[in-house]
């Protein structure tokens, strides 16, 4: 009796051992550091990487299959004409300051959005708002001025999480937030560190710590993680550097899909881009499995629309134009296009400097001669972007459904289709998800049918950490990166 | 002697507020905006506006210039339009890894270069000399960043002796902090030395040719005491000359070798803010760069002074 007392007791206390002696802090690699640490002043992904989920919390968030779900809103109930959505608030949650989170918060955070002096990145998803109410502190009613059938993955986004008035002028530098981690240090050029929250309302994190190290050389960040002076490297970069870790005993790589598009982008605006048979015959010129094996050693998926497998209601439609150049050709000649010269504008990522020479030998297959300008970002945004001084480009749209893009009156790369439009006004009008989901499916034909980009490849999110970190994703729907469930496993 | 610091004074002055202008300027035509950056493709107008008074882009370029200038005379360089923090707050910090790893490539290259270039000028002709300058001939045509990539898979990666990026910085005791610079200083350091040793052997070769060394010879001096006392002292301005010129060479190194061996320098910070167009930044820092080269010319120009006295009183 008193034996088996004792083995059991021995037994609690290797068992209460046991998660002491497992590590709890972890270094993330990653590429860029961020300009500011607040989301709802800035539009870079590393923000995001950083805050989502981590450190700042909305009233819903994206998980990681790419689905909607409570955050500190605990329910919602939309009204019958889908204007007005009531929110249940979570009670008993803290700002890291101590400031309590209630209605007050909300309508702050959504109010200030939307005011003349909005600086967020992101204010056309909260344009459709109305007013924000507070009946009680525990309720929050947004009213819209129409109905928005995707106003919840909206309000989803980093861009829009809560704020409380007494931080959120020094969130940049000193981030304060309702998340299960808090703000810690941030070594400028360097690193930011974040640490467990104590007092979090929820689930409690795992980790105590989790320090974000700032890598941008390709060569240095793969050093790094076979030395393991980083344990994790959840976006690593460099696709051809990826077969020295699969050799490595002690690493594990995790190759997933994210949200974001990489296409040809070409000007609809320019002749001869403004007829639909041109850009088909681009379309049929460009192997992408080729594409693909050439800019990510064959990590990511290629893709027939604008939208990316990880995007719900995503359908398959890389068969709309396969790679034949002998079509491209007659497409040509039918539009009465002789020795098309394109030029090309590549800004800095690989997948559009590398992407841009591989693109470049499959045209001149075709017949077309294409003239290749690399182009620093700044300036790619400024002539390209804002001035739409251009024929063709490569880059990637990370943003996670972002078919509104095509229905907009100005956009650089200058599409106008009425029927698009009209669709695209029906989808935001839909009621019920399935309708949603259907809507979804013919935009995406719609796109793939006009083919006014080039629709490329789904950008690989390729992740490579230590074996024994568990809990990351290998999938990124949203830019995010989200360390709430990482552990060592002992 | 005086005169001859104080005309120097002067340039150096009004070289570096000539450098200011043309930097301000350039920051201007360069195109791209920082808050259309900030922002992003999805960004509305009149958020990029509300954006652009925020950041005081909306005032005139004449007004902007005024504001920078007069601050940064008295050390206020403004704010940081990513970071949102005083620069000066940003400089500290990296100063602490950027100078120790300046000063440490430049004497890794002159001790490295004076002793292979002595060595070299003393066995002239030999097959020494051959085998030394071969080396320094190689020394000279490999990138600074291909060997620093080098030194990364050897050192840090196989032999594990020194970490492969990073700083973890100078709390933990000196030699931590020093650990994570040898690699860097090496790779910047040697190929300067390779150019500096070959310029060092011409110079101690052409003073051994001299009438005064065969003096010191007749004298009774021994070989060696000759070369050491006579022969290098006098080889030295040209070799100060290159070292002067050097030093702007390793400015512009250490924003290549910070960023492959990823160290939170100067030069990382130069790289970044170009990117992000944070043109307060840039301007500031490139400005301060321009300073230190230019002081560096300085007293490069001092140095000549005492190592010939007749410069200084010619006022050449």
């Amino acid at each position: 009796m008193n034996l088996t007392k004792w083995a059991l007791a021995s037994c609690f206390i290797v068992a209460s051992l046991a998660p002491a002696m497992a590590k709890d802090t972890i270094t993330v690699g990653q590429v860029l550091e961020p300009p500011g640490l607040d989301p709802t002043a800035g539009a870079a992904a590393p923000i995001r990487y950083i805050t989502y989920g981590n450190l700042f919390e909305g009233l819903v968030r994206v998980v990681e299959d790419g689905t909607v779900k409570p955050l500190l809103a605990e329910s919602w109930t939309v009204s019958d004409d889908q204007k007005t959505y009531s929110f249940k608030l979570r009670q008993g949650v803290k700002f890291h300051d101590g400031t309590p989170f209630d209605c007050s918060v909300v309508k702050f955070s959504y109010e200030r959005a939307i005011s003349a002096d909005s600086t967020n990145a992101q204010k056309g998803l909260f344009e459709p708002i109305e007013k924000t109410e507070c009946p009680d502190p525990a309720t929050a009613v947004v009213t819209l001025k129409r109905p928005a059938s995707n106003f919840l993955f909206n309000m989803a986004w980093g861009d829009a999480v809560m704020i409380a008035p007494s931080s959120a002028a020094d969130n940049k530098t000193k981030p304060v937030g309702t998340g299960p981690f808090k703000f810690k240090e941030w070594a400028k050029g360097d690193k930011v560190v974040l640490e467990k929250n104590a007092e979090y309302w929820g689930d409690p994190a795992k980790l105590s710590e989790v320090t974000f190290k700032f890598i941008s050389d390709p060569s240095a960040a793969a050093a790094a993680v076979l030395a393991g002076n980083v344990d994790a490297f959840p976006m690593f970069q460099a696709a051809e550097l990826v077969s020295q870790f699969e050799s490595d005993p002690n690493l594990q790589v995790e190759v997933g899909s994210t949200s974001g598009k990489v296409v040809l982008a070409l000007n609809n605006a320019r002749k001869p881009f403004d007829d639909v048979r041109v850009r088909q015959a681009i379309a049929h010129a460009i192997d992408r499995k080729t594409l693909v094996e050439g800019t990510y050693s064959g990590f990511g998926s290629t893709i027939g629309s604008h939208y990316s497998p990880v995007e719900p209601g995503y359908i398959d439609l890389n068969e709309t134009y396969p790679y034949d150049p002998a079509k491209a050709q007659q497409l040509l000649q039918e539009a009465g296009v002789e020795g098309l010269e394109m030029t090309i504008m590549l800004p800095p990522p690989a997948y559009a400097r590398r992407g841009g020479e591989i693109i470049a030998a499959m045209l001149s297959e075709a017949g077309i001669k294409v003239n290749l300008v690399p182009i620093e970002f700044a300036q790619w945004l400024d002539q390209v972007f804002k001035n739409s001084d251009f024929d063709a480009t490569i880059i990637a749209h990370a943003e996670a459904r972002d078919l509104d893009i095509y229905a907009r009156d100005k956009y650089y790369f200058n599409y106008q289709n009425p029927e698009y439009k009209a669709l695209y006004k029906s989808f935001t009008l839909a009621s019920t998800e399935a309708v949603q989901l259907d809507l979804v499916g013919q935009l995406q034909r719609k796109l793939a049918a006009d083919e006014p980009n080039v629709f490329l490849y789904a950008l690989p999110k390729i992740g490579v950490w230590n074996k024994k970190v568990k809990g990351l994703w290998t999938n990124m729907p949203v830019p995010a990166d989200d360390q709430t469930q990482t552990y060592w496993e002992n | 002697m005086i005169s001859f610091v104080g005309g120097r004074l002067v340039s150096l002055i009004l070289t570096t507020l000539v450098a200011s202008v043309i930097v301000f300027l350039l920051m201007q035509v360069l195109p791209g905006d920082p808050a259309v950056l900030m922002l992003g493709l999805n960004a509305d107008a009149d958020a990029i506006a509300a954006l652009h008074r925020q950041l005081g882009l909306d005032q005139p370029i004449w007004i902007r210039y005024l504001h920078w200038i007069g601050g940064f005379v008295v050390g206020d360089f403004g704010t940081s339009l990513t970071y949102s923090v005083p620069i000066r707050e940003l400089l500290g910090p990296r100063i602490l890894v950027t100078l120790p790893l300046a000063l440490l490539s430049m004497a890794i290259s002159v001790v490295v270069a004076i002793a292979i270039g002595v060595y070299a000028a003393a066995n002239r002709g030999k097959a020494a000399d051959t085998i030394v300058m071969g080396v320094a001939q190689v020394g000279v045509a490999v990138p600074n960043f291909w060997l620093a990539l080098l030194f990364i898979l050897l050192f840090a990666l196989k032999l594990a002796w020194f970490p492969a990026s990073g700083f973890s910085g100078w709390q933990d005791g000196i030699w931590i902090g020093l650990r994570s610079l040898i690699l860097p200083a090496l790779a910047l350091g040697l190929p300067l030395a390779a150019i500096l040793g070959r310029v060092t052997r011409s110079a101690v070769i052409e003073t051994l040719g001299e009438d005064f060394i065969r003096t010191a010879r007749a004298k009774g001096l021994t070989r060696a005491g000759a070369l050491w006392k006579h022969a290098v002292p006098n080889a030295l301005i040209p070799v100060v000359t290159i070292i002067g010129l050097q030093f702007s060479f390793l400015l512009a190194g250490t924003i290549i070798i910070e960023n492959v061996f990823n160290l939170p320098g100067i030069g990382r910070l130069v790289f970044q803010a170009i990117a992000q167009r944070d043109l307060v930044t840039v301007q500031t820092l490139v400005t301060l760069l321009a300073a230190s080269v230019i002081t560096i010319n300085f007293l490069v120009d001092l140095v000549y002074g005492y190592l010939d006295p007749r410069l200084s009183r010619g006022g050449h």
